[in-house]
């Protein structure tokens, strides 16, 4: 379980969180849905310490993440970056095993080779591919071999930051229904950010409005078309009137 | 003209508090990066690669600046020292010029050119596409595994990148010498051998390792706190490669003070 406690973080003059509050459940699939530059990814890099929050707590089972014994509290978890933040000097597979490699979980050579073409043949890619580097890979096989290194260590929680943005909508449907099945599949705790309505109906259990620094709307995705709230209204309908303001 | 007093002295103080605690993340950089040397775990891949990228990738640029400069020197001395009758000289003056200034700094300065910028440039663009946070998703610290490494190879390449220098440095004088100004190769060499001392030599290396350490320090440190974006990268490596230059030249004056103001 992940509780956020009235989180702020500010960048500068840039008051981007002004006191987020959200618990995402034990093996819940949230999905984290708002404009462009909200602060979404700010959100979930808090979590990992990527990021400090000026103001706030947040607890993962209950423990503070400050608090907690750092490589055993990252080894729980999984990590689908925006532009996919796949090394690019190493090999796809290395890429993939990167975890299984070294530190905690190090496992021999070739049985993390096997488990990175496992993983990739699990994300739809051949195995073929995992001696490329990823710069040769198109936009769509990064964003799978990213969610390969995400799942490689098995996870309990896994953060997916815009999986399928910049894809097309074949690739896309593709890409949520492997989000789907894997935390179906693996069980996981997993938090999407997502602005397109099509991942956020295939992979969401909850869906979480983030606007103007705090949570403007909470629920089951199944009834964020009758929440009444006119933002969420607004972002569902993809309207350019409503009370979000658009930049033209 | 009061107000305007206190406001030059307000931006004179910003500009010295903002240079002092840029120099005091500098220092705390470097002794978190110092920390780490005695501490598992070690990535000894990273620290071949760096070796090879540090030291031994950088030999073909140092020998040529080096062999130059040092024929360049005997030309100078030789033309200097006639005008004192003394154009015999030339084989102490270009070892001693070689070993105790040239040879380092040569080699500083190529480093800071070879090596600061493709280590600020890399790791600005780990920084920029996210490279750096997913190293530590992955439970993998930045500092271990991409600034260790190269540091420790800065440290142990500078002293052979500069030993190098050093005799190249003074080879392409020799050549010089002894095919255009008629010295004997023999003397000449007999020449080199006894002038320099031990002294000379220990202090070449002691700033071979110094100028290693800031120039890979320097890669690491700016190209971590890059700024967003691909203007980021860029102001990352130009203050970089600004910054390793600039602290070499200074390392080197105050290490040839402490040696040779005894
Ligand atoms: N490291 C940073 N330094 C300065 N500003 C940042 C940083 N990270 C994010 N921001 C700013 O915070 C805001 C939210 O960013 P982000 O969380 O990436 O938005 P999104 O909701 O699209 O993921 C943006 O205005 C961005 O410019
Ligand atoms: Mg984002």
């Amino acid at each position: 379980m992940i509780t956020f406690e009235n989180i702020h973080k500010s960048f500068g003059s840039n008051h981007v969180l002004r006191g987020v509050n959200l618990t995402v459940e034990r093996g819940e699939s949230m999905v984290i849905v708002g404009g462009s530059g909200t602060g979404k990814s700010v959100l979930i890099k808090t979590v990992l310490g990527l990021i400090q929050p000026d103001k706030g707590r947040i607890l993962v089972d209950g423990q503070d993440v400050t608090k907690v014994k750092r490589d055993a509290f990252l080894s729980r978890f999984g990590m689908l970056f925006q532009g996919g933040a796949l090394f690019d000097s190493m090999p796809v597979w290395q890429n993939v095993a990167f975890r299984l490699q070294r530190g905690a979980l190090k496992r021999p050579l070739a049985e993390a080779r096997e488990i990175a073409i496992e993983k990739l043949r699990r994300v739809g890619l051949a195995p073929d591919v995992a001696d490329r580097f990823p710069a040769e890979l198109s936009g769509g096989m990064q964003k799978r071999v990213s969610l390969a290194r995400a799942i490689a260590a098995e996870p309990e929680i896994i953060f997916f930051d815009e999986p399928t943005t910049g894809l097309d909508p074949i690739m896309s449907g593709v890409i949520n229904e492997l989000i789907r099945e894997i935390v179906v599949e693996m069980g996981v705790t997993a938090m999407t950010i997502t602005h397109d309505m099509t991942s956020v109906h295939t992979i969401a259990d909850k869906v979480a409005m983030l606007h103007r620094g705090t949570i403007q709307w909470c629920g089951r995705q199944t009834d964020m078309a009758q929440s009444g709230d006119p933002y969420v209204e607004q972002f569902v309908n993809g309207r350019a009137e409503g009370p979000i303001e658009t930049l033209r | 003209m009061n107000a305007q007093m206190i406001l030059i002295v307000r931006a004179l103080g910003r500009l010295c508090i903002d240079a002092i605690s840029a120099l005091g993340r500098l220092v705390l950089f470097a002794l978190a990066t110092l920390s780490h040397v005695f501490r598992p775990p070690f990535y000894l891949r990273e620290f071949f690669t760096a070796l090879l990228n540090v030291g031994y990738l950088s030999l073909p640029v140092v020998g040529l600046t080096a062999l130059f400069t040092g024929a360049a020197l005997a030309l100078q001395i030789y033309s200097g020292g006639s005008r004192f009758n003394a154009p015999e000289v030339v084989p102490q003056i270009v070892a001693i010029g070689m070993v105790r200034e040239l040879g380092p700094v040569l080699v500083g300065l190529m480093i800071a050119a070879r090596v600061t910028s493709s280590i600020a440039a890399e790791m600005a663009t780990m920084k920029v596409t996210e490279q750096i946070d997913a190293l530590v998703t992955l439970s993998t610290a930045p500092m271990k595994y991409l600034v260790m490494p190269r540091v420790l190879a800065g440290l142990m390449a500078g002293p052979v990148l500069v030993a190098v220098a050093d005799s190249i440095g003074i080879f392409g004088g020799f050549i010089v010498a002894t095919q255009t100004l008629g010295f004997n190769p023999a003397t000449y060499i007999l020449n080199t051998m006894n002038f320099l001392t031990s002294a000379d030599i220990l202090s070449s290396m002691a700033k071979g390792m110094a100028f290693g350490f800031i120039a890979t320090l320097m890669g690491c440190y700016y190209g971590l706190n890059s700024g967003r974006g691909a203007q980021g990268v860029g102001a990352a490596t130009k203050a970089s490669v600004q910054a390793a230059a600039v602290l070499i030249l200074a390392a080197n004056f105050l290490l040839t003070a402490v040696f040779f103001t005894a």
